[in-house]
């Protein structure tokens, strides 16, 4: 809530939506998020996940786990640059959806890959500069999620939590270089998430006005939904 | 554990003399029965091939399904995912194909590709496929031995190396289209290795004609070698004095070297090679040195540094 004040002060003018409106959109964005889990699940009792289902598996999960990493990234410029305060209150599910992918791809390479040899799996991480970011990003996601309630952001104070998570960024770098550093050749696909991250984190760069002004003008300055 | 015992080769994988000679027989009797279709030649991918010789050559994994050999290739000249190649290859056109084998030769030839079928009796090979990416296949191959054609190209005592090139054509490769590798795709075996009789010229598996996303009309097949050695689509074999510079190396020479035998000790800089998943397995079993032909042809390598030779 802290955090959600300060940013009021120096967003746009907020766009306020009924708890109502905003519980209702929480809970279809929590089904959605599970689309891709409902898949996979569907996929592989019914053996249509291809010729090798661990890897559709492990890609599948890697890749939203991604993805939901740099939604959550695009919250903070989204809000600023639509208004729609209410868009913070997502985050959160976006964020733990993250998390959520990023186990199940772990799971899935100790079980399936390593069978859980975990001096094997050790060497391994060590060894691997792929696997040496991927692990470090899940891992650093751990205290945040631990952080995620709103007790413990009380807790922590709006400053300490902010601070604390801004490992988010790091989090979303290595979650790219384990990407880039994993793909045999083509390195296109990763190329894309690394030119969306670079966007998300150049928007945190671009300055802000420090007070929202109480004047409608700002409103033509916005860019349509379309651009 | 549910690790599944690795498949090693048994004695039992190479079929007795005497049994291979009857079965050859009895298939004699069968194909000269059916002579006339043996002479009319299939084509069209998914035709039956005729006249194929069972071989001592068949591992006795079970065979992985028609369906994921047709549907999971690596064949970037259709594109780099797993599925592009069963889906882009069908514009691919095999007819006319020709095939030209030249270099250091004292008998240059450029094959019309339904000749070089019947150059040999082409044969049933049963073979694991390991690919550079840590999974594998048991793909019962239709082929002929690569010796066969290099025999008749008569190599000079300068050919020490063979080079294979596939087909250059981006209008019926869309992947060519790319930049992701230096087209044409070249790959190359040292002389041995190529004479060896278990390369073959592989021109269909299951019994049919071979698929376009599996290499047709002819693609090399070089068992103990990881997958992206044997080169698809072939339109030419020039035999040469140096060693040539396979595409993969030219793309990363720390990655991929010359040799590239399927070896669990030496791993690829970035990930092992000491396990690797049987494609229709969940959990992952021990990769076998030279994949489990190192009774056939560990002894070409004899004295050399593999890990430096990788």
């Amino acid at each position: 809530m802290i955090a959600i004040k300060q940013e009021t002060e120096r967003c746009y003018p907020m766009k306020q939506l009924s708890p109502e409106a905003i519980r209702r959109i929480k809970a279809a964005l929590f089904l959605a998020c599970l689309i891709p889990f409902v898949r996979l699940a569907v996929g592989t009792r019914a053996g249509t996940l291809g010729a090798d289902p661990v890897e559709a598996i492990t890609h599948t999960t890697g890749l939203w786990s991604l993805r939901f990493l740099l939604l959550t990234l695009a919250i903070t410029p989204l809000k600023c640059w639509t208004g729609w305060l209410w868009l913070m209150r997502l985050r959160r599910t976006l964020a733990l959806y993250a998390f959520f992918y990023a186990s199940l791809h772990v799971a899935v390479y100790l079980l399936f890959d390593q069978y859980f040899d975990w001096p094997e799996i050790l060497k391994d991480i060590a060894k691997r500069p792929h696997l040496t970011a991927g692990f470090a990003a899940f891992l650093l996601m751990i205290p945040l999620v631990i952080t995620s309630t709103n007790a413990m952001m009380k807790r922590l104070g709006g400053r300490n939590w902010k601070m604390l998570h801004r490992l988010t960024y790091p989090i979303a770098a290595a979650a790219v270089l384990h990407f880039f550093w994993l793909v045999k050749k083509d390195v296109s696909e990763p190329t894309v998430y690394a030119a969306i991250l670079s966007v998300l984190l150049c928007a945190r760069l671009v300055p802000r006005p420090r007070k929202a002004p109480a004047s409608p003008p700002l409103a033509t300055h916005r860019p349509s939904p379309s651009s | 554990m549910l690790i599944k015992k690795p498949a090693d080769i048994r004695p039992s994988e190479i079929t007795p003399p005497d049994l291979f000679r009857q079965r050859r027989r009895l298939l004699e009797l069968a194909t000269a029965a059916s002579v006339g279709t043996l002479l009319s030649g299939a084509v069209r991918a998914g035709e039956k091939l005729t006249g194929v010789r069972a071989s001592a050559y068949r591992a006795e994994d079970e065979p992985t399904p028609f369906e994921d050999v047709t549907r999971y290739n690596n064949f970037y000249e259709f594109g780099t995912s797993k599925e592009a190649p069963a889906k882009a290859a069908s514009r691919m056109k095999t007819r006319a194909w020709t095939v030209v084998v030249d270099g250091e030769v004292t008998n240059p030839q450029t094959y019309a590709i339904d000749d070089l079928l019947k150059l040999a009796p082409l044969e049933d090979r049963i073979y694991r496929l390991r690919c550079v990416e840590a999974w594998s296949m048991v793909i019962p191959w239709v082929g002929l031995p690569l010796a066969e054609v290099l025999k008749r190209a008569e190599p000079t005592g300068n050919a020490k190396f063979v080079e294979f090139t596939t087909l250059l054509d981006p209008n019926q490769m869309p992947g060519q289209r790319s930049d992701v590798l230096d087209w044409p795709y070249v790959e190359g075996l040292r002389i041995d290795e190529a004479m060896h009789p278990l390369t073959i010229l592989a021109v269909g598996l299951y019994g049919e004609v071979l698929p376009h996303q599996n290499g047709a009309p002819i693609r090399l097949v070089v068992p103990w070698k990881y997958g992206f050695k044997s080169a698809k689509s072939i339109v030419r074999i020039r035999l040469v004095e140096q060693q040539p510079a396979s595409t993969w190396m030219r793309a990363a020479p720390r990655e991929y070297g010359f040799y590239a035998n399927v070896n669990p000790e030496v791993d690829h800089p970035r990930w092992s090679q000491a396990k690797e998943r049987r494609i229709g397995d969940f959990f992952k079993r021990p990769t076998l040195p030279f994949n489990g032909y190192g009774e056939q042809v560990a002894k070409l390598y004899s004295g050399m540094n593999l890990r430096k030779f990788f």
